[in-house]
């Protein structure tokens, strides 16, 4: 070192030693012969390996995805038609709900009025013998009670007759005004 | 500004003769034995290193990395895609991986010996294995460009630029000659081992001056500051070195990728 100095001037570090161009161009040579064939491959091979494994786990996904999409469809299309269904059950039910009423409703309805029919028929054949036999005792007894209040009896049997038909008539008319 | 001070300190304690800078000379270390020398010895046990490691690293080719073919697969995806793929195009970019991959690591661990204790010297700081690899580079992208072109396809390709014609091409033609095909390999030899030669030459002179400063110089205070200035800025430059070494491979890996990707492109 201590004579750098003198040794600068005799050395120039930008002309080389021939044998070291040839011995790092060499090493350089068999390190990268060893490197493109043992250690490139490798790496390529475990790039090539994780790429492969990524798109089979992808597709594997996109598999499962599909068949889970397919289910779902299928699965809602029952679904749907489930309900298609139950709505049309219920319209039925509904329907024939409504038609069972109205049957029923007829059936009361034609039941009730012959019900009334026959209570209105046997009400007016009471009534009609009610006022058949009325008319026969009203007749004895208000031809009694006038021969008793009058005194003397009505023997006249056409004069009598004649007087209840008209008491009848009278009562006849002020039942037809006050109705 | 503190160099400068420095440099004006040691000037005339070198006249003096108390110190002698370091020169080229300390790069011209004694051969360890026979003709074989410290930068040599070096060059192989790096060969061997990244052969090693990189094949420990790439052995198992795992689907799913350890943490050493992970560090691997870091190293080698960085050169593979964000060099080669980007600069080279996805067509043709594999088949010069090899070659840039082990390009960078043999730069980058040759530089960082410049750093590693009892190595500590940059091998690159010998100009002939730049000139080495400058030179088979050199060789890659022109050969690249001739199996793309053919060879007369290729010195145009390389010399006419697309949409340039008439008498300017008698000007044009020398000068994208001389600088596609004289003056790369020269700059990228260059570059590479300058920055290398400086860098530990920087490092050698502040370990040395802050050394004589303090242990050979008379115990002045000036002397003393000085000193201990030398071995600060001796950390600073280090920590700077450290980036050097990097970049410098990085740099000639992508310059490399950069005049193949030139050479194989489509014309113009």
């Amino acid at each position: 070192m201590r004579d750098s100095i003198q040794a600068a001037e005799e050395l120039n570090p930008l002309i080389p030693h021939l044998s070291e161009i040839i011995l790092g161009t060499a090493v350089f040579l068999v390190l990268l012969f060893a490197v493109a064939k043992f250690v490139v491959p490798n790496f390529e091979r475990a790039f090539a390996e994780r790429t492969k494994a990524i798109e089979g786990g992808l597709e594997a996904a996109e598999t499962k995805q599909a068949a889970a999409d397919a289910k779902l469809a299928e699965l809602e299309q029952q679904l749907a038609e489930a309900r298609h269904e139950a709505a049309r059950i219920r319209e039925e039910a509904r329907e024939q709900g409504a038609q069972i009423i109205a049957e029923m409703r007829q059936q009361a309805q034609t039941e009730a009025d012959r019900i009334v029919g026959a209570g209105k028929a046997q009400i007016e054949a009471e009534r009609q013998q009610a006022v058949t036999s009325l008319r026969a005792e009203v007749g004895t007894l208000a031809t009694s009670l006038a021969g008793r209040i009058v005194g003397e009896s009505l023997a006249d049997d056409e004069r009598s007759a004649r007087v209840v038909d008209r008491f009848l008539a009278d009562l006849e008319s002020l039942e037809g005004t006050s109705r | 500004m503190i160099a400068g001070n420095l440099a004006t300190t040691l000037a005339p304690m070198a006249s003096g003769g108390g110190f002698t800078p370091p020169g080229p000379a300390d790069f011209d270390l004694p051969p360890i034995f026979g003709e074989v020398t410290k930068p040599m010895v070096m060059i192989v046990l790096s060969a061997v290193l990244i052969f090693a490691l990189t094949y420990a690293m790439s052995r198992r080719a795992a689907v799913v990395p350890g943490r050493l073919q992970f560090a691997g697969e870091f190293v080698y995806g960085g050169v593979r895609n964000s060099i080669a793929r980007d600069s080279i195009g996805s067509e043709h970019f594999m088949k010069f991986v090899p070659y840039l991959f082990t390009l960078f690591l043999f730069v980058l661990v040759n530089n960082y010996f410049g750093m590693i204790p009892l190595v500590q010297f940059p091998t690159f700081s010998h100009s002939g294995y730049a000139y080495g690899l400058a030179a088979l580079s050199w060789l890659l992208y022109n050969g690249a460009g001739m199996w793309k072109h053919g060879v007369w396809g290729y010195i145009k390709h390389t010399t006419v630029p697309g949409g340039v014609g008439g008498p300017v091409l008698a000007l044009i033609i020398p000068l994208e000659f001389l600088s596609n095909i004289v003056v790369r390999p020269v700059t990228l030899a260059l570059r590479l081992f300058a920055n290398m030669f400086a860098g530990h030459l920087l490092l050698i002179l502040f370990a040395l001056g802050g050394e004589y400063l303090l242990f050979e110089a008379s115990s002045s205070l000036m002397n003393i500051f000085g000193g201990v200035m030398s071995f600060v800025m001796f950390f600073a430059v280090s920590a700077l070195e450290l980036l050097v070494m990097f970049l410098q491979a990085y740099v000639f890996t992508l310059l490399t990728a950069m005049y193949v990707a030139g050479a194989v492109a489509e014309d113009h």
